[in-house]
């Protein structure tokens, strides 16, 4: 159980696996997540799913390298087996349960930054096969740090891509190339953003004051997954939410993303810093060309 | 031999055991079990036995203690119990067998817990125990759950024959004797891992790693994976909050996440990844056993610490033995004292608790007298990791994602009297019935549901 099937580095820090589990591919919906242990005695990962194919039973994850669990699991290779694999987690994406032919009347954007790019591509994926079309904006720090291209190509209507520093298509953030959009006439019903918390706020606060609904996807600290440690707790709506069990999609308006980036923070030792300065050269690697998590 | 005064059982001295995590009490041995069971009075009446939820027939087995025959004790233990090594060790016996011993009236009561302990761990090393003959019946029963009550149920169904497959959604069996008690008090290796090695002897299939509802559910192991029935011991896994300002600041953790990091993900081990964190100063608010297995494990990473309950010593709800060993480790107890505010700095790391005196009012539905605030007696304890240890609620996944099942308004999925739920083969038990209790009822309720899963399943072909 659990085999790495395949292998594929995206970026200095970013790699992408499938793993044999099929009792979770037969089950994935887009939106939901899976909790991996690479080696024995690893922590817990949560990690959103980037595609799965019930006939081969594989899950495929995109991995960013961000401690030393992490770290563990890049280095593993092709034939190997994780120790643990459990999933899908959470609830599917909102609208998998709407109706057809309502969702067929939307306009629909993804705004997706950094590692952050892979959970989305499940859910463009799956308007498509639905015929559904749809738009993508993909943010990253530079043209190495784009992830994901040509499989988004494949499936997205249209495919905007972002740098920070202008390296590769529309130099800026990816809330200019929205507002861009819009400017230039496009109408969008519904966004889905999925990216570091930083850029997620800043999405949420374009789009509500141009009006459009807006979802999120959190990857808060977790555990066990399963509702049972609460570390994962954030406030929505004025409410306490398990982004585990209630989420991890939740409406991008209500969420109090300032209170969910202090939580985030919380394992992120001054220890954990020079590590990752020592084995990656930054300790920042969103991409998205808003946090400027470097600075 | 002062016959009013129970043999005293070897322990961990307080300031040793501070600094590690290894089991505090070491047991009887052999001498020590035979002249404690000397002093029971084997009573007509038994007293003890009717006290016992389980109802161990308890004066019969400590009467072969005194004969020198620990195997036929444990295989009187075994007719009502599956995990004496563990019951032995976490029950409330003061309030069960114990509360009920007429030793007790006059003097210490028998030590009854700490002898069904020297029972069973001289199973668990006994190597020559006999092999028990099995004739497979070929049907298929799945347990959801790996604590307690799942266990006590797959074992009895593997010994009438049923092929059993549990279902567990953590990478480790074992449910809360596993991520919730502590190894000071529970040894893993010792005694959880080896009552669990008893059931896969038997024959029982432990799948890790799977979470019903979600990665299968209980309808399609039914209808494409061929279980005739289905077993849900799912427990009481979901934390509760107080929902006061300042619960969501960094270094407030549930009792849970806090006992989960350590226990399952071995924090404290230097080899695990796992990180924790536990401050100077830590305040741990609630009484049960699981505030003390908290504090008692924030005591041993050197915290200094407070253990918050808003009602007097006397309705604390943990075990007597716990209590004590909060005492002599250190803790500190604030009594009749609530938290209203948890304080923090400008990064909203915790910096303290605020609180407010309680007195005791009139007896509510729990027979307990109410706590009632003293207004403007408001003080603050100064704390950097506050651990929430309020209790738990069943997980409602199951019931979300199974047609048919029914739960109260606790969560609580609702069965009758066999354990059988509102759909036929399928029965529930424990804490995911009771809402939390204690290991001994759940391992009651799963022993009973197999009873009932059995007798569903004789008529069927």
């Amino acid at each position: 159980m659990f085999e790495i099937l395949s292998y594929e580095r995206l970026t200095p820090n970013i790699f992408m696996m499938d793993i044999y589990a099929p009792r979770v591919a037969s089950h994935a919906r887009p939106g939901q997540f899976v909790i991996c242990i690479a080696v024995d005695h690893g922590e817990r990962i949560p990690l959103t799913i980037c595609d799965y194919d019930e006939n081969k039973g594989s899950v495929t994850i995109v991995v960013q390298e961000i401690g030393a669990s992490t770290v563990k699991m890049g280095k593993m290779k092709v034939g190997q087996r994780l120790a643990d694999f459990v999933g899908p987690l959470g609830r599917p994406s909102e609208f998998t349960e709407m109706d057809i032919d309502e969702l067929k009347e939307k306009r629909i954007v993804f705004v997706a930054g950094g590692v952050g790019t892979a959970p989305v591509y499940p859910q463009v994926k799956w308007l498509k096969e639905r015929g559904i079309d749809s738009d993508v904006i993909i943010g990253a720090k530079n043209k190495s740090l784009v992830i994901l291209e040509d499989k988004f190509k494949a499936v997205a209507k249209n495919l905007y891509i972002t740098t920070d520093d202008g390296s590769y298509g529309f130099k800026g953030m990816v809330t200019d190339r929205l507002s861009a959009l819009i400017s230039d006439g496009k109408n969008y019903d519904l966004c889905i953003s999925i990216g570091p918390m930083i850029m997620m706020k800043f999405v949420s606060k374009l789009t509500e004051q141009l009006g459009i609904k807006t979802i999120v996807s959190l990857n808060p600290i977790m555990v066990d997954g399963t509702g049972m440690c609460g570390a994962c707790r954030v406030m929505v709506g004025g409410e306490v939410k398990f982004a585990c069990v209630d989420g991890p999609e939740f409406d991008g308006h209500l969420v109090d993303y300032d209170g969910a980036m202090k939580r985030q923070s919380i394992y992120k030792t001054e220890e954990g810093k020079a590590y990752l300065k020592e084995i990656e050269g930054n300790t920042h690697s969103g991409g998205c060309g808003i946090c400027r998590g470097d600075e | 031999m002062d016959l009013t005064k129970r043999v005293e059982v070897k322990e961990q001295p307080a300031e040793q055991r501070i600094h590690n995590f290894d089991e505090i009490c070491y047991g009887y041995n052999n001498d020590e079990a035979i002249s404690e069971a000397s002093r029971c009075l084997n009573c007509k009446n038994v007293p003890c036995k009717s006290g016992c939820p389980v109802g161990v027939k308890i004066p019969e087995f400590i009467a072969e203690i005194k004969n020198g025959d620990t195997k036929r004790a444990y295989e009187i233990i075994s007719e009502d119990s599956s995990l004496p090594a563990v019951c032995g060790r976490v029950c409330p016996q003061e309030r069960q067998c114990e509360g009920k011993c007429v030793r007790g009236i006059k003097g210490e009561a028998i030590a009854i817990g700490k002898l069904e302990r020297y029972v069973a761990d001289c199973a668990l090393t006994d190597e020559t125990t006999s092999e028990i003959s099995i004739n497979k019946n070929g049907k298929k029963v799945a347990i959801i759950g790996c604590g307690p009550s799942g266990l006590a149920c797959a074992g009895d169904l593997a010994k009438l024959g049923y092929s059993v497959t549990i279902f567990e959604a953590l990478h480790e069996a074992g449910g809360v004797l596993t991520y919730g008690i502590p190894e000071f008090r529970l040894p893993k290796e010792r005694v959880v891992k080896k009552e669990i090695d008893k059931l896969k002897s038997l024959g029982v299939e432990i799948l890790t790693d799977i979470v019903v509802g979600k990665t299968v559910t209980i309808d399609e192991l039914i209808e494409k994976e061929d279980y005739k029935a289905v077993f849900i011991g799912t427990g009481a896994g979901l934390p509760k909050f107080m929902g006061i300002k300042g619960e969501n600041a960094n270094g407030v953790f549930s009792a849970n996440e806090f006992l989960t990091r350590n226990n399952l993900m071995k924090a404290y081990e230097d080899d695990y990844d796992t990180p924790i964190i536990c401050g100077k100063k830590v305040a741990v608010v609630g009484g049960g056993n699981v505030a003390m297995d908290a504090a008692r494990t924030a005591v041993r990473f050197g915290s200094e610490v407070h253990i918050i309950y808003r009602r007097s010593e006397e309705e604390l709800p943990a075990r007597l033995e716990e209590i004590e060993h909060a005492k002599q480790e250190g803790i500190k107890f604030d009594f009749l004292t609530n938290p209203t505010e948890i304080l923090t700095d400008a990064s909203e790391n915790v910096t303290g608790i605020k609180c407010i005196r309680m007195k005791l009012g009139e007896p509510d539905d729990s027979g307990r007298r109410r706590p009632e605030a003293i207004e403007g007696s408001e003080f603050v304890i100064e704390a950097d990791t506050v651990i929430m240890a309020l209790g738990t609620s069943p997980n409602p996944l199951i019931k979300n994602s199974t047609k048919g099942l029914t739960s109260n308004k606790h969560g609580c999925i609702i069965v009758d009297d066999s354990g059988k739920t509102e759909r036929d083969g399928i029965y529930a038990g424990g804490d995911a019935v009771t809402g939390a209790a204690t290991v001994i009822l759940a391992m009651g309720a799963g022993k009973k549901a197999a009873k009932s899963i059995d007798e569903y399943l004789k008529n069927i072909v």
